[in-house]
C-alpha cells in the first residue's frame, strides 16, 4: 500500500509540469523519452533482445554447460540432444557454450568499434563543418580517401598489414567506419552554424570548443546515434566477415563469424553447427535495427 | 554626456559587393538609436559588424571609448549583447530556458546562477514555471522574453536589437516594446535598434538613421520625423507609407 | 459567383483530445474585396483555405453549408475540386521563394499554368503559352516581361517573385483570388505596390478578393469589408472605412496597441484579453 503510494508520487514527481529543481527537470525529461520509447513494441522487442543477448554473453562463464574450448573428438558433430542442446562442432565442442562465449567477442568488438567510431566521426565532422575553410577541406579530403575504398577490402588490407587478431580487426573496422559519420556530422553542422541560436551563443563569449562540444555536438548526436544503430548490423557482419576470412578472432576463440566459417563445410549435413551462430547474428542485427528505428522516432526533433 | 557607441566610416564587403558604404553614427550613454531601412539596405549588417558576428569590416567602432577589433574579447561580450529578430530561431531547440539563461553566467564565471535565473525570469515577466520549458513549448512572445532575459544575464551596457518585434503579433509587439523601454529605464542601457518599421523605431528611439543601399542617407530625431521635417526623399517615402495606413 | 460559409468548424485531433481551430464561422462572399484579419492562430488562413479544401489532412471540418458558386465543397469529388482550385480560384501565398518552383523559369511556370487551364479544343501550343505568359507579366506591371520570363525564381527580388506568382494565378482567369499574407515578406514600398496592383486587377477583371492578413490598418485600406477573427471566431465585421467605429474591444485593442508616428506615447496600451470573448 505504502509502496504503491510512493511509486505513484514518484511518477507524479517525474511527470510534473513544473519541476522545482534542475534534477527533477532532467529526470522528468528522461522519463518522458522512456515512456514514448516504451510505446513502440518493435523497438522494445529490439531493446529486450539486445539486453538478453548481452546478459547471456556476460553470464557465459556461469551458464555455459561446457568449456567452449574443450574438445571431445569422440563426440564430433553430434546432433542436438539434452546434453548438447545445439549439438557439437567438428572438434566435439559444445555449440551452445561456444555461441554464448562468442557473444562476448562479437558483441564486445561491436561495442569497441562503436566507442571508437562515434566520437571520432562526430568530432572530425563538426570541426570541419564549424570552422570551414582549410580545416574543412583537409579533413574532408581525408574522409573522401577512406570512403573511396570498399569497407571490407580496406579492413582486410589493414589487418593483413598488421597481424590478424581481435584488436587489429577492431581497429580496421573502426578505421573504415568513421567517414560516413564525419560526413553526416559535417552536413548537420553546416546547417546549425548559420542559425541565430548558435550566433546567440557565440555572443555570450563562449569559446569555439565550448560551442562545438556543448551546443553543436548534442544537436548532431541524435542522427549519429540513429545512423550508428542502423549501421550496427553491418558492423556485426563485417566483424563476422573478417572472422570468416580468418582475419578476426584466431581460430580457437569462438567468434560468431569464425564459427560459421569453419562450419560451412557441414552446412548441408550437420546444419545446426553453422545455423546457431547464424541465428545469433541475425537476432543481434535485427535487434539493433529495430532499436535504431525506435530511437529515431523518439529523438527526432519535433519542434513544430 | 559621453558617447557609448562611436561608429565612423564603417564599411562591410561581401565578396565584391559593398553592403555598407561608410556609415557613421554616435550613440550617447543611455540613449537609443534606431536604424530604419528596407531589406538589403545594410541595416542588419551594421548591427552584425557591431556585435562581432561579422569580422570582415573596415573603419572604426568604439564602445565606451575602446576601439573594437575584428576579434572580440570575452569582456566585450559581457558589455554588448544582442536580441535577434526571430524568437523561433534564436533559442537552441534542444535546450531549456534554464540552460539558455545559465550559459552566459557559466561562460563569464558569474556566481549565484539559481538566484540570477529566477530574478531574470521575473524581470521579463515570465512565470517561474517557464524555467524548464523548451522553446517549442512557449509562444513567440514568451520566446522573445527569454531571448531578452538571456541578453541581460551578464548585465551588459549595450543591447543591440535586430527587428526584435517584427516576427510577433501586434499585441505582443506592444508588450515587448513596453518591456524594452522599462528595462532601459531601470538599467540605463544603451540601445541600437534595427527595424523596417518606422513607427516601431520612432517609438523606442529618439534618434533615427535611415539607410538605403548601404548608406545612411539621413539622420534625424524622432520628433522631427513625427513633425514631418524629413529631408531625404527615401525618408519621406517611408514616412508617407507609414502614415497613409494609420489614417484610415 | 458566391462563396457561402455557414457554421464552419475546423478541429484537429491532439493527444489531449480535440483542439478546435475555427468555430461558428459564417460569411457570404460575393464579388467584393473581403479582408480577414487576426493574429497567428486565429484561424483566418484555415477559414479561407477550407473554401478550396486545402486543409491539413488531419483537419476535421464540419459546416452547415460550405459552397463555392453552388458547388458543395464538402461533398465535391477531388476532380470537381481541381476544377475550382487554380482555375476558378487562385491562391497567393506569403513567400514566393517557397511557392515558385526553383528549377523552372518564371515564364515557363506561368505558361504551364496557362496551358493547363486552357479549355479542351483550343490551341495551346508552347509558343502561344509563352506569349500569354509575357502578356500576363505585362499585366502585373513588369516593365521588362521578356527578361523576367527567362529568369529563375532566385534571380528575382521578393516583390518581383510575388508579381510572377500573381501572374501565374491570373493565367486561368479565376473568379476569386485568395491572398494569404501576400506582402508580409516584402518591404513597405513594395508592399504598397503589390497591394495597389491586386486592387487594380481585381476591380478591372471583376474578381473577388479574399485578403488574409495580421495587419488591420493595411487590410482596411485595401478592402471593402473586414472580418476580424479571434481564437477561431469572427468577433466583428466592419465596412472598411469604419474602422474607427469598431465596437468589439479586441478590434479596438488591436488598433490601439500599434505604435504610431502621429504622436508620441511613453507606453503602448496593451491588449488585455477578456475570457468572455471566447463565449
Amino acid at each position: 500500500m505504502s509502496a504503491q503510494a510512493a511509486s505513484m508520487s514518484r511518477r507524479d514527481w517525474l511527470l510534473s509540469e513544473n519541476p522545482a529543481s534542475r534534477k527533477q527537470a532532467a529526470w522528468g525529461r528522461r522519463y518522458r523519452l522512456w515512456l514514448e520509447f516504451r510505446g513502440n513494441p518493435l523497438a522494445m522487442w529490439g531493446l529486450c533482445t539486445l539486453v538478453i543477448l548481452i546478459a547471456l554473453s556476460m553470464a557465459a562463464p556461469l551458464i555455459a554447460p561446457f568449456d567452449p574450448a574443450a574438445q571431445n573428438l569422440g563426440n564430433r558433430l553430434a546432433e542436438p540432444s539434452w546434453t548438447h542442446w545445439f549439438g557439437t562442432d567438428e572438434l566435439g565442442r559444445d555449440v551452445l557454450s561456444r555461441v554464448l562465449y562468442g557473444g562476448r567477442i562479437t558483441l564486445g568488438m561491436v561495442v569497441a568499434v562503436v566507442a571508437l567510431v562515434a566520437p571520432v566521426g562526430l568530432v572530425i565532422g563538426i570541426i570541419a563543418g564549424y570552422f570551414g575553410g582549410i580545416a574543412d577541406r583537409a579533413l574532408m579530403r581525408v574522409t573522401d580517401v577512406f570512403l573511396a575504398f570498399p569497407r571490407l577490402i580496406l579492413a582486410l588490407a589493414f589487418v593483413a598489414a598488421i597481424q590478424p587478431g581481435i584488436t587489429s580487426a577492431i581497429a580496421a573496422i573502426a578505421l573504415t567506419a568513421w567517414p560516413p559519420y564525419a560526413r553526416l556530422a559535417r552536413a548537420e553542422t553546416l546547417i546549425f552554424r548559420k542559425t541565430d541560436y548558435i550566433a546567440a551563443i557565440r555572443l555570450t563569449g563562449a569559446s569555439s570548443w565550448r560551442i562545438i562540444l556543448r551546443h553543436v555536438a548534442p544537436l548532431c548526436l541524435p542522427s549519429v546515434v540513429i545512423r550508428l544503430t542502423l549501421d550496427m548490423s553491418s558492423i556485426i557482419l563485417t566483424v563476422a566477415a573478417l572472422g570468416f576470412l580468418g582475419m578476426g578472432a584466431r581460430p580457437p576463440s569462438p567468434e560468431w563469424g569464425a564459427m560459421i566459417a569453419t562450419a560451412r563445410r557441414f552446412i548441408l549435413t550437420q546444419w545446426w553447427v553453422p545455423l546457431v551462430p547464424g541465428v545469433a547474428i541475425f537476432f543481434a542485427s535485427l535487434a539493433f535495427n529495430l532499436l535504431g528505428d525506435g530511437l529515431r522516432d523518439v529523438l527526432d526533433p519535433k519542434q513544430e | 554626456m559621453t558617447d557609448m557607441i562611436e561608429v565612423a566610416d564603417l564599411r562591410v564587403h561581401f565578396g565584391p559587393v559593398e553592403a555598407v558604404k561608410g556609415v557613421s553614427f554616435n550613440v550617447a550613454e543611455g540613449a537609443s538609436f534606431g536604424i530604419v531601412g528596407e531589406s538589403g539596405s545594410g541595416k542588419s549588417t551594421v548591427l552584425r559588424a557591431l556585435s562581432g558576428l561579422n569580422p570582415d569590416w573596415t573603419g572604426s567602432m568604439r564602445i565606451a571609448g575602446q576601439a573594437l577589433t575584428p576579434k572580440r574579447s570575452r569582456d566585450f561580450f559581457r558589455r554588448v549583447q544582442m536580441v535577434f529578430q526571430d524568437p523561433y530561431g534564436s533559442l537552441h531547440p534542444r535546450q531549456t530556458v534554464d540552460r539558455a539563461l545559465s550559459e552566459p553566467l557559466v561562460v563569464h564565471g558569474i556566481g549565484d546562477i539559481e538566484g540570477r535565473i529566477l530574478r531574470g525570469l521575473a524581470e521579463v515577466a515570465l512565470p517561474a514555471t517557464a524555467r524548464f520549458r523548451y522553446p517549442h513549448q512557449l509562444s513567440g512572445g514568451q520566446r522573445q522574453r527569454v531571448a531578452i532575459a538571456r541578453a541581460l544575464m551578464a548585465e551588459p551596457e549595450v543591447l543591440l536589437l535586430d527587428e526584435p518585434t517584427s516576427a510577433l503579433d501586434v499585441s505582443v509587439q506592444a508588450e515587448v516594446l513596453n518591456l524594452l523601454s522599462d528595462i532601459q529605464q531601470q538599467r540605463g542601457l544603451t540601445y541600437v535598434m534595427v527595424s523596417h518599421n518606422l513607427a516601431v523605431v520612432s517609438h523606442l528611439c529618439a534618434q533615427i538613421g535611415v539607410m538605403q543601399g548601404g548608406e545612411m542617407v539621413e539622420m534625424l530625431s524622432a520628433d522631427d520625423l513625427r513633425a514631418g521635417r524629413a529631408k531625404h526623399p527615401h525618408t519621406i517615402e517611408l514616412r508617407t507609407l507609414s502614415t497613409e495606413l494609420e489614417e484610415t | 459567383m458566391d462563396v457561402v460559409i455557414r457554421n464552419l468548424h475546423i478541429a484537429f485531433p491532439t493527444a489531449q483530445g480535440e483542439s478546435v481551430a475555427v468555430r461558428d464561422v459564417s460569411m457570404r462572399i460575393g464579388t467584393e474585396k473581403l479582408g480577414i484579419v487576426g493574429e497567428s492562430g486565429s484561424g483566418k488562413s484555415l477559414t479561407a483555405r477550407s473554401i478550396l479544401r486545402l486543409l491539413p489532412h488531419n483537419a476535421r471540418v464540419t459546416a452547415d453549408e460550405l459552397s463555392f458558386d453552388g458547388i458543395d465543397v464538402q461533398r465535391a469529388s477531388e476532380k470537381q475540386m481541381r476544377a475550382i482550385r487554380g482555375r476558378r480560384a487562385g491562391l497567393i501565398m506569403q513567400d514566393p521563394k517557397y511557392s515558385l518552383n526553383p528549377v523552372m523559369t518564371a515564364g515557363a511556370q506561368i505558361a504551364e499554368a496557362w496551358r493547363m487551364h486552357r479549355p479542351k479544343g483550343q490551341s495551346r501550343s508552347k509558343r502561344e503559352a509563352m506569349q500569354a505568359a509575357e502578356d500576363l507579366l505585362t499585366q502585373v506591371q513588369i516593365r521588362d516581361p521578356k527578361r523576367v520570363a527567362a529568369a529563375y525564381p532566385h534571380q528575382l527580388s521578393g516583390g518581383m517573385g510575388q508579381r510572377v506568382m500573381i501572374a501565374m494565378m491570373l493565367a486561368p482567369d479565376p473568379e476569386v483570388l485568395i491572398a494569404d499574407e501576400p506582402t508580409s515578406a516584402l518591404d513597405a514600398t513594395v508592399q504598397a505596390e503589390i497591394l495597389r496592383l491586386l486592387e487594380d486587377l481585381v476591380s478591372r477583371r471583376g474578381m473577388a478578393l479574399i485578403l488574409i492578413s495580421h495587419d488591420l490598418p493595411l487590410v482596411s485600406h485595401f478592402c471593402d469589408r473586414v472580418a476580424v477573427m479571434y481564437a477561431g471566431r469572427v468577433v466583428e465585421e466592419l465596412r472598411a472605412g469604419e474602422l474607427a467605429r469598431a465596437s468589439h474591444p479586441y478590434t479596438k485593442g488591436l488598433l490601439d496597441c500599434l505604435p504610431t508616428l502621429s504622436h508620441q506615447q511613453v507606453r503602448l496600451p496593451v491588449l488585455v484579453r477578456d475570457p468572455s470573448w471566447l463565449e
